[in-house]
């Protein structure tokens, strides 16, 4: 059916393949307008610049300037009110470039057919996710990130979904479906099942995570391959990036997908025209839907294609971490209420000053955290040999260390002994604060307020001025949010199967910052300010506690 | 006195000025939780813009604010942000001034010797005021619904001079007062029984239903809040030469027609009511906020101010467009009530409840709206928490209001007949 069985369309397509397997500088504009519009697209162009807090090692420059390419195909007998999206982005070098010739040669074939209900959008973007955003935000009319970009001028109604291409060879072994959003967003389960199913009747190989799945559940290394799986996919939502051009669209509450291609060393390969069969009926199925998809769930995780844990069975661990602040609470808050002799006012007599102070410089020392680095990186590469991203991490990781030393200068400031009294009222304080911030954010990225939880509710539990000071600062610097991030890139790569040594990890790990600051100035990705300017404080007032006089 | 209350005072100016050049001031006014539709801001500029065009500004059910109100935000609406401030600085000194007149001393000899820690010292008491003004302007509630320009501000103002009226005793002031609080939302109107108690007792008129002295200030006061909102509803008429606004504010505040969703209990019940019951609803549900007025009068009577705040707390929660900066009226009132703190059982539960779901609102408002990844189900849920601690905390006060009152007649440790210890328990 469809590409196949027209020798024409074969042909024409293979010519499409070859002459863009050469490498692309810059992206074709003129030349993908003309092609589009030859084949009968409504064929428009999108110009965006933007402006980067910082050089990335990618970019090598402040302004990044780009032009997407979208055609759109109507729906012959329908309304405009909906639309699909089909895109692949545009990227330099060897690294997408087939994507766009089978956009284009299913452009061409679509727009044979007679029974589409929604207009079908071919979206060709450039840098990645920069243009999406621009995309995103033009035809949504808002600006949340302060990019500039031209409007749009044609339009194809309400979105409903959205599929990403990524391919790097014409023949493939098997499909990897990228499901991470941006802030942890995931897509509605059922698109994860569709795609699935169809591969498996198609007879296409599909993967998550980049991981094959096995069928022996009940043996040990089974289990251990499918919580590897599922730990890979905690740790890729906990980022908070976006791992597929899709993540974008999620924000938007269209249902979206990556998929990309891999060519490994299998005896078995699927060709292009195969790959487009697989995409033609996925696009046959959502061009049938009739609402948006919502009826499976949102929050899930996927050990497996074929298996996923949903929320109703990992909140409740959550829930029982949270319940340990919560009892600590109590616990201290019985404490107060029965050791002072009748105090008058209750827990706010131990001068409000005293519990003021830590928690106001915590907060400003995360306020720097959040605000220096950028702001300070011309003065850091005028007075050091670093460029421009390695001053922004390293003066994260400088203030990050600094924090470290507050305790002692608080206590200069304050005249006088903080009381018995003092230290509980301020741990109760912190303790609340804790409990209801990893609420929060587990509510929006399940994945990141676990692994915070896991780190943070042991030590904000135990810690006291009486435990002993060595061991227990030990404990603490190495529960920090700073070192769990560390600790994640390590076995993230593990899992990967790519273990890196200690050099490259650390490397890997100044990247992982600088590119968390750059997601949030881009996208608006919310792990960075989280972590400087509401996680990192709470750890201080702990740390404040623990070195309490 | 006077050096705290001025640092306080530019503490606050401070943060709602720093806020006001932020880029939350656009944000914050799109909250739901901070604005309804009876009091926000965009709609009072629509109002104005239509006034201005000549047109009826409640032409469009888009305005549900007061004649008054138009006309004087017509006049100083280049001055917006600094009209909201003041008014919150009004209320702050307002709630200053009020709080230094406290009754304590009045039946002192009459108490058991053992209550003597039970009752308050002049030195406690001279910081009270103090602390009602900062919990008022230091609180987020207030300063997020000043920075929203929502007009909640201006009826806390109003409702403040009230209180403020009665406390200092002039029947009058506090009755046109009362008159314009009730004429901006119907609510106020059960505030006319506190009012009425406290200018009894402060003329020393026994309540006592024989009395000849009794009927003739009731009905002295009546005639004046009832003359006094007459005249301001015929006055809107006047300035706006028609009767809209009748059904335009007070017809939406009864009837309940606009659904969007907000931290009251109204919306929920009513997206998902057959029409055919709609009437029935909507009446037991307003009858809830008037209905306990009697009872609590009754058993109050001696305690008038309590009484004014217990009836603030539950219009704030039971009416049908609450908002944040009406729950900042009545916790303003919380440290006036400090000798209570030993006799209060869930302060704990109920503080961590209307934290966690004070954070939880805007949480669960972008998954619903946003992600779509939640529904209104979600919303409601943290919605009823909320309101469920707010009816927790107004009864624990209730109770610890009542159990020092017992303690003070019968003695702090209580016996039973055979000389064991007893415990009091609120049936």
């Amino acid at each position: 059916m469809g590409l196949l069985s027209d020798p024409n369309r074969r042909r024409a397509l293979t010519k499409l393949l070859t002459r863009l397997n050469a490498p692309i500088c810059g992206m074709p504009v003129d030349w993908l307008v003309k092609t589009m519009q030859s084949r009968g697209l409504e064929v428009f162009t999108q110009s965006f610049t933007r402006k980067l807090p910082f050089p990335d090692e990618n970019k090598e420059r402040y302004m990044v300037r780009g032009t997407n390419v979208y055609g759109i195909l109507r729906a012959p007998r329908a309304p405009r009110t909906e639309a699909l999206v089909l895109s692949a982005p545009c990227s330099e070098g060897n690294n997408n470039n087939q994507a766009v010739g089978l956009l284009l040669g299913l452009a061409q074939y679509f727009r044979s057919q007679i029974h589409w209900a929604k207009d079908i959008i071919f979206l060709v973007n450039e840098h990645d996710l920069i243009g999406m955003q621009a995309w995103l935000e033009g035809y949504h009319h808002t600006n949340t990130t302060g990019g500039d970009w031209s409007p749009l001028q044609g339009r194809g109604g309400s979105i409903q979904a959205a599929l990403s291409l990524e391919l790097s060879s014409d023949v493939i072994t098997s499909l990897d479906l990228v499901l991470e959003g941006l802030n942890g967003q995931l897509p509605n389960l059922d698109l994860a099942n569709l795609f699935y199913a169809f591969c498996q009747k198609i007879g296409v190989l599909c993967t998550i995570q980049g991981k094959l799945q096995r069928n022996d559940w009940d043996t040990t290394s089974g289990y251990s391959h499918a919580a590897q799986t599922m730990m890979l996919m905690v740790l890729k939502q906990a980022s908070g990036r976006p791992w597929g051009d899709h993540g974008l669209f999620l924000r938007y509450h269209i249902e979206a997908a990556s998929i990309r291609g891999i060519n490994s060393f299998r005896q078995y390969k699927t060709d292009t025209t195969t790959i487009g069969r697989l995409l033609e009926g996925m696009y046959r199925k959502l061009n049938n839907l009739l609402e948006r998809l919502h009826q499976s769930y949102f929050f899930y995780l996927m050990p497996s294609l074929s298996r996923f844990v949903s929320i109703g069975y990992y909140m409740p661990a959550f829930g029982l971490l949270a319940v340990i602040l919560l009892l600590r609470a109590l616990d201290l808050w019985v404490q107060l209420g029965a050791s002072p002799p009748g105090t008058e006012d209750g827990p706010s007599s131990p001068g409000v000053l005293s519990i003021l102070t830590p928690v106001v410089i915590s907060h400003m020392t995360g306020v720097a955290l959040y605000t220096l680095p950028i702001l300070s990186q011309e003065m850091a590469v005028q007075h050091f040999p670093v460029s421009e991203t390695e001053a922004v991490v390293l003066t994260a990781i400088a203030i990050y260390t600094a924090g470290l030393a507050l305790p002692h200068n608080t206590h200069r400031l304050l005249q006088g002994e903080g009381t018995e009294e003092g230290w509980r009222v301020l741990k109760l304080v912190a303790l609340l604060y804790l409990a209801v911030l990893l609420g929060c954010t587990a509510l929006i990225n399940f994945s990141l307020g676990f692994i915070l939880a896991l780190s943070l509710v042991p030590i904000a539990a135990f810690i006291t001025p009486h435990t002993p000071k060595a061991l227990s600062a030990a404990i603490m610097v190495l529960l920090s949010p700073g070192c769990t991030l560390l600790y994640c890139v390590f076995v993230f790569q593990e899992l990967q199967e790519t273990p890196v040594s200690l050099q490259d990890g650390w490397m890997l790990f100044l990247s992982v910052i600088s590119q968390g600051i750059l997601d949030h100035a881009l996208y608006g990705s919310l792990v960075y300010p989280l972590l400087a300017l509401l996680i990192y404080p709470c750890w201080l007032l702990l740390w404040n506690i623990l070195f309490w006089k | 006195m006077a050096a705290p209350l001025t640092l306080l005072l530019i503490v606050a100016v401070t943060i709602r000025a720093v806020l006001f050049r932020s880029s939350l001031a656009e944000l914050i006014p799109e909250r739901v939780e901070v604005v309804s539709p009876l009091n926000a801001w965009k709609r009072v500029v629509e109002g104005l813009a239509l006034l201005d065009l000549g047109v009826s500004p409640y032409a469009g059910d888009v305005f549900h604010e007061t004649p008054l109100i138009i006309y004087f935000f017509h006049f100083v609406s280049d001055y917006a942000e600094i009209v909201f401030m003041v008014m919150t600085r009004l209320v702050g000194c307002v709630f200053l001034l009020q709080f230094r007149k406290q009754k304590y001393a009045l039946e002192a000899e009459r108490y058991p010797l053992d209550c003597l820690e039970l009752i308050r010292t002049p030195k406690e008491m001279y910081y009270i005021p103090l602390k009602v003004a900062m919990f008022y302007l230091l609180n987020p509630f207030t300063i997020l619904s000043c920075v929203a320009k929502s007009t909640c501000g201006l009826n806390n103002a109003v409702i403040a001079l009230f209180i403020l009226c009665t406390v200092k005793g002039s029947s009058l002031m506090s009755a046109i007062f009362l008159a314009l609080a009730t004429y901006q939302s119907i609510y106020p109107l059960t505030l006319f029984a506190p009012a009425l108690l406290y200018l009894l007792q402060r003329l020393y008129i026994p309540v006592n239903w024989q009395r000849s002295s009794f009927w003739l200030f009731t009905t002295q006061y009546t005639f004046m809040y009832l003359g006094s909102l007459c005249v301001m509803v015929c006055l809107s008429f006047f300035l706006l030469s028609s009767w809209d606004f009748l059904s335009s504010v007070y017809g939406f505040i009864l009837s309940v027609p606009d659904l969007t969703p907000n931290i009251g209990l109204f919306w929920y019940f009513f997206a998902e009511m057959f029409e055919h019951f709609r009437l029935f609803f909507i009446c037991v549900f307003q009858i809830n906020v008037f209905f306990y007025t009697i009872p609590l009068s009754i058993k109050l009577k001696e305690h008038p101010i309590f009484l004014i705040f217990m009836q603030i707390a539950i219009i704030s929660i039971f009416k049908s467009y609450p908002t944040v900066g009406d729950i900042a009226l009545y916790m303003a009132f919380l440290p006036a009530w400090n000798h209570l703190y030993r006799f209060l059982r869930n302060i704990f539960l109920v503080s961590v409840v209307l934290l966690a779901c004070s954070t939880l609102f805007p949480v669960l408002w972008h998954l619903w709206i946003y992600a779509g990844s939640a529904n209104s189900n979600f919303y409601y849920a943290i919605t009823l928490l909320f309101n469920v601690a707010q009816i927790l905390l107004v009864s624990d006060y209730f109770y610890a209001y009542l159990r020092r009152e017992h303690h003070l007649t019968h003695g702090l440790y209580l016996k039973r007949k055979d000389g064991s210890e007893a415990t009091l328990v609120l049936k």
